[in-house]
């Protein structure tokens, strides 16, 4: 899978969350998952469990910490796929 | 340190330490509870006041009352425990337990003075954060809500 389609198929995950649909639109690597797109910290779980489900992977909750950016989730999936 | 080690509450121990009082518990027993389940059974009371308003002359119980009722069963007594389990009584001390998202239907009415059972299934929990399936039964076994709900145990 490459970046662009993990980066593709990271923001269809995070879509529904997203209360800045407009952001959404124009979500690139650098785009803040909390303050960009407005998503709840709650909701962070949500994609995590999302990610795992998606990708086929786990993800420790240390690893979650690190994911601020639509691009550090594109990082962290694509280590733990390989 | 001693406060660390995890215990196993009893289901008084967790109502005991339910943050929600009257006139805002809508628990009155904790039946069981484990690391995935829990049920409990609560009376809604005849004398509530919100009654006189939902709705003047045909008291029904607000589905929001209903759904409060899963949720301190099945996010914050459930987390009770779970956090009980991880840091014992200190951990359960140091967070309070917010409603993060809801997903309910409703399908019975509730009237003054009924009696129902609620009963919930962890779906999961990580992060700080509990998800759980829950329904409301009558005593004839006829759901009145089920509820996708979550919860936070924050530190405020």
């Amino acid at each position: 899978m490459t970046r662009e389609e993990i980066l593709a198929k990271v923001v269809e995950i995070v879509r529904p969350f997203a209360k800045n649909k407009d952001a959404l639109e124009t979500a690139g690597p650098e785009t803040n998952i909390l303050e960009d797109l407005k998503v709840n910290s709650a909701r962070l779980v949500d994609v995590i469990l999302e990610f795992e489900d998606e990708f086929d992977i786990e993800v420790e909750d240390e690893d979650a910490d690190s994911v601020n950016t639509i691009g550090d989730a594109v990082d962290l999936i694509e280590a733990k796929i390989g | 340190m001693s406060e660390a080690i995890g215990i196993r509450l009893s289901p008084a121990e967790v109502l005991d330490l339910l943050p929600q009082q009257e006139p805002f518990r809508f628990v009155d027993e904790i039946l069981s509870v484990d690391e995935d389940s829990i049920s409990a059974r609560y009376t809604f009371r005849p004398e509530a006041d919100f009654y006189r308003g939902h709705f003047p002359g045909n008291p029904v119980t607000p589905g929001v009352i209903l759904l409060e009722s899963i949720a301190q069963v099945g996010v914050v007594a459930l987390g009770i425990y779970l956090l009980a389990l991880e840091g014992g009584r200190a951990e359960v001390a140091r967070r309070v337990a917010l409603f993060a998202d809801a997903e309910v239907e409703f399908s019975g009415v509730v009237r003054p003075g009924t009696e129902v059972i609620i009963s919930a299934q962890k779906v999961f929990y990580r992060r700080g954060k509990l998800r759980s399936e829950a329904e409301m039964r009558l005593a004839d076994g006829s759901i009145v809500c089920a509820a996708t709900i979550s919860g936070m145990g924050v530190e405020l």
